[in-house]
C-alpha cells in the first residue's frame, strides 16, 4: 500500500490518472461487496416472496397439487361471500379507532409528568415503560387473569358496585377487553413524546408565562403545536401496527367468542394455516397492505395541515 | 447527530403544591402499571385453592415455591428456554454483525445504485411481514426447514433494514478523517471497520444488541408459524401452548410467565440508556 503511493508521487501524468481510476472502481467493487449480504437476503426472503404472494393473490390453491389462476375472484370473494372478512374488517377498525388514539392520549399525558423535574424520575420512567419490554405472550396470559370473570379487575369494580363482565366470554365485552389490555402497553409512543418535549424550547414557555398563559394554555398553544411532528410519528406508526394486531387475539380469544375479536390478520392466518386457502389468504394479506398504505398516505397528505416542522428542527 | 437526551439537568422550580399534584400523580400511575407484575408473581406462589379467593389474597400464604418446579414436569419448559436462548443469542450476534458490515457499505462507499439500494432498504422498513409470510411459509416447506430453526436464524446472517438504518445513521456521525488517516497509514477498509470503526460504534451496536435481544425474544409471530413440534417452540410460542393444554392452572402459566418475564426485565433495567438513546436516534422501533 505505502509502495503504491509512492508510486503514485512519481508517477507521469496519465499513469497517474489511471491508478486514480482504479483505486475509484476498486472502492465501488469493495462498497458493493459490504452492501451484498444485505441485498441477497433481500433478494431471498423478501423481493422474491413479495412477488410470489402477488400471483398467490391471483390463484386458487392448496398448498400442493395444482393452483389455478382465477382472476380476481378472491377479490371479490372477499367482498361479497366473506362474513368472516367483513367482520374482521370491523373489528379492525374499531380497534384501531379508540386503541391509537387512547394510547396516545395517554402516552400524553404521561409524558408530560414524566418530563416533570421531581425525585425518582428514573424509577417513575422505568415503570411505565416496562410493560412495552416485557409485551408478548406472557402478558396477554397475565392480562386473561386479571380480566377472568373472577379477575383482578371485576373484584375491582365489584367494590364500587359495579358487576364486571366475563370479558373473553362475551362477544360485547371481548374487543374493548383487548383495547383494555393494550393502554398497559403505552412504552414506545411514550418515549417518542418524552424525546420530543425535551426539544421544545424553554423560551417559548416562559414567553408564554409572561403572556399569562396558565398550565394548560401553555400545553394547549406551546407544548402540542411543537409536538405536532412526534403526534404525527405515533399516529402514523400507531395505525400501521394496530392494523396488524394478532398476538393478544390470538392467545386471549382466538378471534372469538364468534367472530368478536376476529381481526384481519387472524384471519389471514386461519385462512391460510388451517384451511390451507394460500391463494385467498394472500389476497387478504394484499387488500390489508393496500389499506395499509393507502391510510398512511393519506397522513402524509393531510400532514401539511396540521404538523408543525420549526426550520431544520424538523422531528 | 447524537441526540442526548438532558434528563438530569435542573430546570426552573416549580410551586411546590405542583410537583405534590405531579408526584401523587406519578406514584398513583405507576403503580396502576406495576401491579400486573406483582399480581403475576403473585399468583405463581400460590396453591391452587387460593387462586380465586375472595377477597383476592395479595400475599400468597403458603408460599407455593414448588410451583416453579411444577412447570417443567407439565411441560417441555427447559427446551423451550433453551430454543428460545439459542434462537435469541444466534439472532443477536448475526444480525449485529452482518448489519454493521452492510451498514458500513451504505455510509462510507459511494458505488452505482447506492442511493437507489438505500432508499430500498428503508422502503422495506415499511412492508409489513404478513405480506410475505404465505410465501415464506410454502418456500421454507419446500426447503424442508419447518419446524426447525433456520426460518428464525437463517434471515439475520442478511442483516436487517432497521438494524442497519440504525449503524448507518451513526457511523455517518463519525468524521471521514479517520477512515482516510487510517488508509494513509496503510488500512485497508475491511480493518478500518473492524480495528477503527467497530470500537467507536459501540454505543449504536449496543442498541442494535439490546433490541434485538427484546425483539428475538418475545418474538411470537414467526416462531409460531413456523414451529410446530411441542419440544421445538420457544418459550413464548410455548406459553401459548401451555394455556391451551392448562388452561384454568393460572399459577402455573404465571409461573411460566415469570420464567419468560424475567431476562427482558434485568436485560432492560442494565441497559435503558441504550434504548432511550436508540429511541431519540430514530424516533422509531418498529
Amino acid at each position: 500500500m505505502s509502495d503504491l503511493s509512492e508510486n503514485v508521487m512519481v508517477a507521469p501524468r496519465q499513469q497517474r490518472r489511471f491508478l486514480r481510476f482504479a483505486h475509484v472502481r476498486r472502492r465501488e467493487w469493495q462498497g458493493l461487496l459490504y452492501v451484498a449480504p444485505w441485498l441477497v437476503g433481500f433478494l431471498i426472503f423478501i423481493a422474491y416472496p413479495f412477488v410470489w404472494s402477488i400471483q398467490l393473490s391471483f390463484m386458487d390453491w392448496k398448498g400442493i397439487g395444482t393452483a389455478r389462476y382465477v382472476g380476481l375472484d378472491n377479490y371479490v370473494r372477499m367482498f361479497t361471500d366473506d362474513e368472516a372478512f367483513l367482520y374482521s374488517i370491523r373489528n379492525t377498525v374499531a380497534y384501531t379507532a379508540v386503541h391509537v388514539p387512547g394510547t396516545m392520549f395517554l402516552a400524553f399525558v404521561v409524558a408530560l409528568l414524566l418530563n416533570e423535574r421531581v425525585r425518582f424520575m428514573p424509577l417513575f420512567r422505568t415503570l411505565f415503560y416496562l410493560p412495552s419490554v416485557t409485551s408478548g405472550v406472557a402478558t396477554v396470559v397475565l392480562w386473561v387473569w386479571i380480566l377472568h370473570p373472577t379477575g383482578l379487575l371485576n373484584r375491582t369494580l365489584g367494590l364500587i358496585g359495579i358487576q364486571g363482565p366475563n370479558w373473553f366470554g362475551s362477544t360485547t365485552w371481548a374487543l374493548p377487553g383487548l383495547i383494555i389490555m393494550s393502554f398497559w402497553n403505552i412504552g414506545t409512543t411514550m418515549l417518542i413524546y418524552l424525546a420530543g418535549l425535551q426539544g421544545v424550547p424553554q423560551q417559548l414557555y416562559d414567553a408564554a408565562e409572561i403572556d399569562g398563559a396558565n398550565a394548560l394554555q401553555r400545553v394547549r398553544y406551546v407544548t402540542l403545536p411543537m409536538m405536532t411532528p412526534s403526534i404525527f410519528l405515533t399516529l402514523v406508526l400507531g395505525i400501521i401496527g394496530s392494523f396488524q394486531v394478532f398476538t393478544a387475539a390470538l392467545v386471549a380469544t382466538e378471534g372469538g367468542p364468534g367472530y368478536a375479536t376476529l381481526f384481519v390478520l387472524l384471519h389471514i392466518y386461519f385462512n391460510a394455516f388451517r384451511f390451507f386457502r394460500m391463494g385467498y389468504a394472500s389476497a387478504i394479506a394484499w387488500v390489508l397492505f393496500l389499506i395499509i398504505m393507502l391510510f398512511t398516505a393519506l397522513q402524509f397528505w393531510l400532514a401539511s395541515r396540521w404538523v408543525y416542522y420549526e426550520g431544520e428542527r424538523a422531528g | 447527530m447524537t441526540v442526548e437526551t438532558n434528563w438530569d439537568e435542573p430546570e426552573r422550580i416549580r410551586p411546590l403544591s405542583w410537583r405534590i399534584v405531579v408526584v401523587l400523580l406519578l406514584v398513583v400511575g405507576s403503580l396502576i402499571y406495576a401491579f400486573p407484575f406483582f399480581w403475576m408473581l403473585s399468583t405463581s406462589l400460590k396453591i391452587p385453592q387460593n387462586i380465586y379467593l375472595d377477597p383476592p389474597q395479595w400475599i400468597p400464604n403458603p408460599v407455593a415455591w414448588e410451583n416453579y418446579s411444577l412447570i417443567f414436569d407439565v411441560g417441555p419448559v427447559w427446551a423451550w428456554i433453551a430454543n428460545s436462548t439459542l434462537i435469541t443469542v444466534a439472532t443477536v450476534v448475526l444480525r449485529t454483525l452482518s448489519s454493521l458490515v452492510v451498514a458500513y457499505g451504505f455510509a462510507r462507499f459511494a458505488f452505482p445504485g447506492s442511493r437507489v439500494l438505500f432508499i430500498l432498504l428503508l422502503s422495506s422498513l415499511m412492508l409489513p411481514g404478513h405480506v410475505t409470510i404465505i410465501p415464506r411459509f410454502l418456500m421454507f416447506r419446500d426447503w424442508h426447514w419447518l419446524d426447525t430453526f433456520w426460518p428464525l436464524i437463517a434471515p439475520n446472517f442478511f442483516s436487517t433494514a432497521f438494524a442497519v438504518f440504525l449503524i448507518r445513521q451513526f457511523l455517518m456521525t463519525l468524521p471521514r478523517e479517520l477512515d482516510e488517516a487510517a488508509e494513509i497509514d496503510g488500512a485497508n477498509t475491511w480493518d478500518i471497520l473492524w480495528r477503527l470503526l467497530l470500537p467507536l460504534s459501540k454505543p449504536a451496536i449496543a442498541t442494535v444488541a439490546v433490541f434485538t435481544f427484546i425483539d428475538g425474544w418475545n418474538d411470537f409471530f414467526e416462531p409460531f408459524i413456523f414451529l410446530s413440534t411441542p419440544d421445538n417452540l420457544t418459550l413464548a410460542v410455548g406459553i401459548r401452548w401451555f394455556r391451551t393444554q392448562y388452561e384454568t392452572q393460572f399459577h402455573l402459566m404465571m409461573a411460566i410467565s415469570v420464567v419468560s418475564v424475567l431476562p427482558i426485565i434485568i436485560a432492560f433495567l442494565f441497559t435503558q440508556k441504550y434504548f432511550i438513546r436508540g429511541i431519540a436516534l430514530t424516533g422509531l422501533k418498529s
